[in-house]
């Protein structure tokens, strides 16, 4: 990075530290943070559309729709969310290619399994085995915004589904009174009233998300903690220009911070928001407001 | 039968040529000098040289993947990548999920190196990486096995007292121990073990195995496999 890091032996301290921590694979560092933000800002809102359908479906007035969704909540939300990442990740991807092996290759007769091989014809691997590296990470990164989405999707489904009996009966009644429709009610009314009530459920639920992000890890993903184990471990002269003992408790203090930070953060932020989707409710949040504003 | 066996001969043919065009490589990246992640931040050691000229002679294109070790063998059944190159001793339990090429190191000594030279090996509590030979042999020895996922957990374990001992590939051990200051040493005999570090393949891979088996041997017929292991482990290291 800087001129003076050719030889970073022959450096004091600091000037060792800025090459130090300027190097390529610091560098690689430092993106995991931002793969990690993107990780988080695409599957908050993929996983809330997700709640947001289970549970509308779960209040369905159609049986089996009801029965879909309230499966769904409690399949997902009684499994460990290890168990239930090592286990989906490697079916959604060999079922992704056994449906495009059936597609694409449909004379193949050769059998899919064979003893401990997963073997589908090579116009069916998803991606192509020719294709760049990047397009490989990123079917990776899809796969783990997919399982995201789907494990949080059945926390936030059944915290929405709470928010939206939370609504006064009153309102439903009085909007059926003046001959609303059952969609009219359920997106004119029930839906604008009941985030207040869903919000500190999905504030929880955003803050585990946060904390769960390390489990990219275990899905392959280059994440930070994935570079902060490498790069704090202990690196010897032969194979690195600047050796040192074993650092990870000082990268993982690091990572503590920058979580610490980031839940701090997003705890403001929710406080604010639930302020604003208070105002004119009939929630005691509410009432806290009108009093305030009156005084 | 004839026929099934012909018409899978003739699959394994074209899905030959359709996949001649990449080969993708796992390896761990994380067990210098076989693979190790350089300053630069790019995959580097004595593994991703010779992949890298294997290809070469071929004819292969190829691509590194970094994989955990955990799931190293799993990933490569289920196709995320075609070859496992990661200090990958033969041994029987292996051979009976995947396949190997014949070994491009010989089988090489693992080792012992803990706080003092009589550390109690044979009794006391001794750390390996989990699935390695090295675990598989702690855990016939007597001692009370750790297991660690990385490599580097199983030497910060003999550092920070958990273990009395680490047992490794003596050729990884080396370096760390050289530079321990004389806090670790290596404790015990030598102890060789397993058929050498082999390329893994899937099972049903037998073209490509062929590819890379031809390969090592062109290299070994030429003198460049000695030389490049000399250049990575050192002139003590064993040759062919």
């Amino acid at each position: 990075m800087f001129s003076y890091c050719a030889d970073p032996s022959t450096l004091e301290s600091f000037r060792w530290l800025s090459c130090y921590l300027t190097t390529g694979v610091h560098m690689s560092f430092y993106k995991s943070f931002l793969l990690v933000l993107a990780l988080l800002a695409v599957t908050a809102p993929v996983a809330l559309s997700f709640g947001f359908l289970g549970a509308m479906s779960a209040r369905s007035h159609i049986a089996p729709v009801s029965w879909l969704g309230k499966g769904y909540i409690a399949i997902v939300r009684g499994v460990p969310d290890i168990a239930f990442f090592l286990f989906f990740v490697i079916a959604l991807d060999q079922s992704f290619e056994l449906i495009k092996h059936n597609v694409v290759c449909p004379d193949w007769t050769d059998p899919i399994r064979q003893g401990n091989d997963f073997l589908v014809c090579p116009q069916a691997k998803v991606p192509l085995g020719s294709s760049p590296e990047y397009v490989h990470q990123l079917y990776g990164f899809m796969l783990a915004v997919i399982t995201f989405a789907i494990v949080f999707g059945a926390f936030a489904a059944n915290v929405l589904f709470g928010g939206m009996r939370a609504v006064p009966h009153a309102q439903l009644e009085t909007a059926e009174a003046y001959g609303m429709t059952r969609r009219q009610i359920f997106w004119r009314i029930l839906v604008p009233q009941m985030w207040v009530y869903a919000l500190p459920g999905l504030s929880n639920l955003w803050m585990v998300l946060i904390k769960a992000t390390p489990l990219l890890f275990l899905l392959g993903i280059e994440d930070i903690v994935y570079w902060a184990r490498e790069l704090g471990g202990t690196k010897t002269s032969k194979f690195s220009a600047y050796p040192h003992p074993d650092w990870r408790m000082w990268y993982f203090l690091f990572l503590l911070v920058f979580y610490l930070s980031f839940t701090k953060v997003s705890e403001v932020v929710l406080e604010r928001l639930m302020r604003r989707l208070n105002k004119g409710q009939a929630t005691a949040g509410g009432e806290a407001l009108r009093k305030e504003a009156a005084a | 039968m004839k026929k099934l066996i012909l018409s899978t001969a003739a699959l394994a043919l074209t899905a030959g040529f359709a996949l001649a065009d990449t080969v993708r490589m796992g390896t761990e990246g994380a067990y210098p000098p076989y693979n190790f992640i350089n300053d630069a931040g790019n995959l580097d050691g004595f593994e991703i040289v010779l992949g890298n000229e294997l290809c070469k002679r071929a004819g292969l294109t190829c691509e590194w993947v970094k994989n955990d070790w955990d799931s190293i063998i799993p990933n490569l059944v289920s196709g995320n990548y075609d070859t496992i190159i990661a200090g990958m001793s033969i041994t029987d339990e292996r051979d009976e999920v995947i396949d190997f090429t014949q070994n491009y190191i010989p089988p090489a000594a693992s080792a012992y190196a803990a706080t003092s030279a009589d550390a109690d090996i044979m009794g006391g509590v001794v750390a390996a990486q989990t699935a390695t030979i090295q675990a598989g042999y702690v855990a016939e020895s007597g001692a009370a096995l750790i297991e660690f996922a990385t490599p580097e957990e199983t030497v910060a374990a003999v550092r920070n007292g958990e273990a009395d001992a680490v047992f490794a590939d003596k050729d990884y051990l080396a370096p760390l121990v050289d530079e321990s200051g004389g806090e670790l040493v290596f404790a015990g005999d030598d102890v060789p073990l397993g058929g050498g570090v082999g390329m893994g393949l899937r099972e049903s891979d037998t073209e490509l195995k062929a590819k890379f088996n031809a390969a090592i041997d062109s290299m070994k017929a030429d003198g460049t496999l000695n030389a490049l292991i000399v250049e990575w482990f050192g002139p003590d290291a064993a040759t062919y």
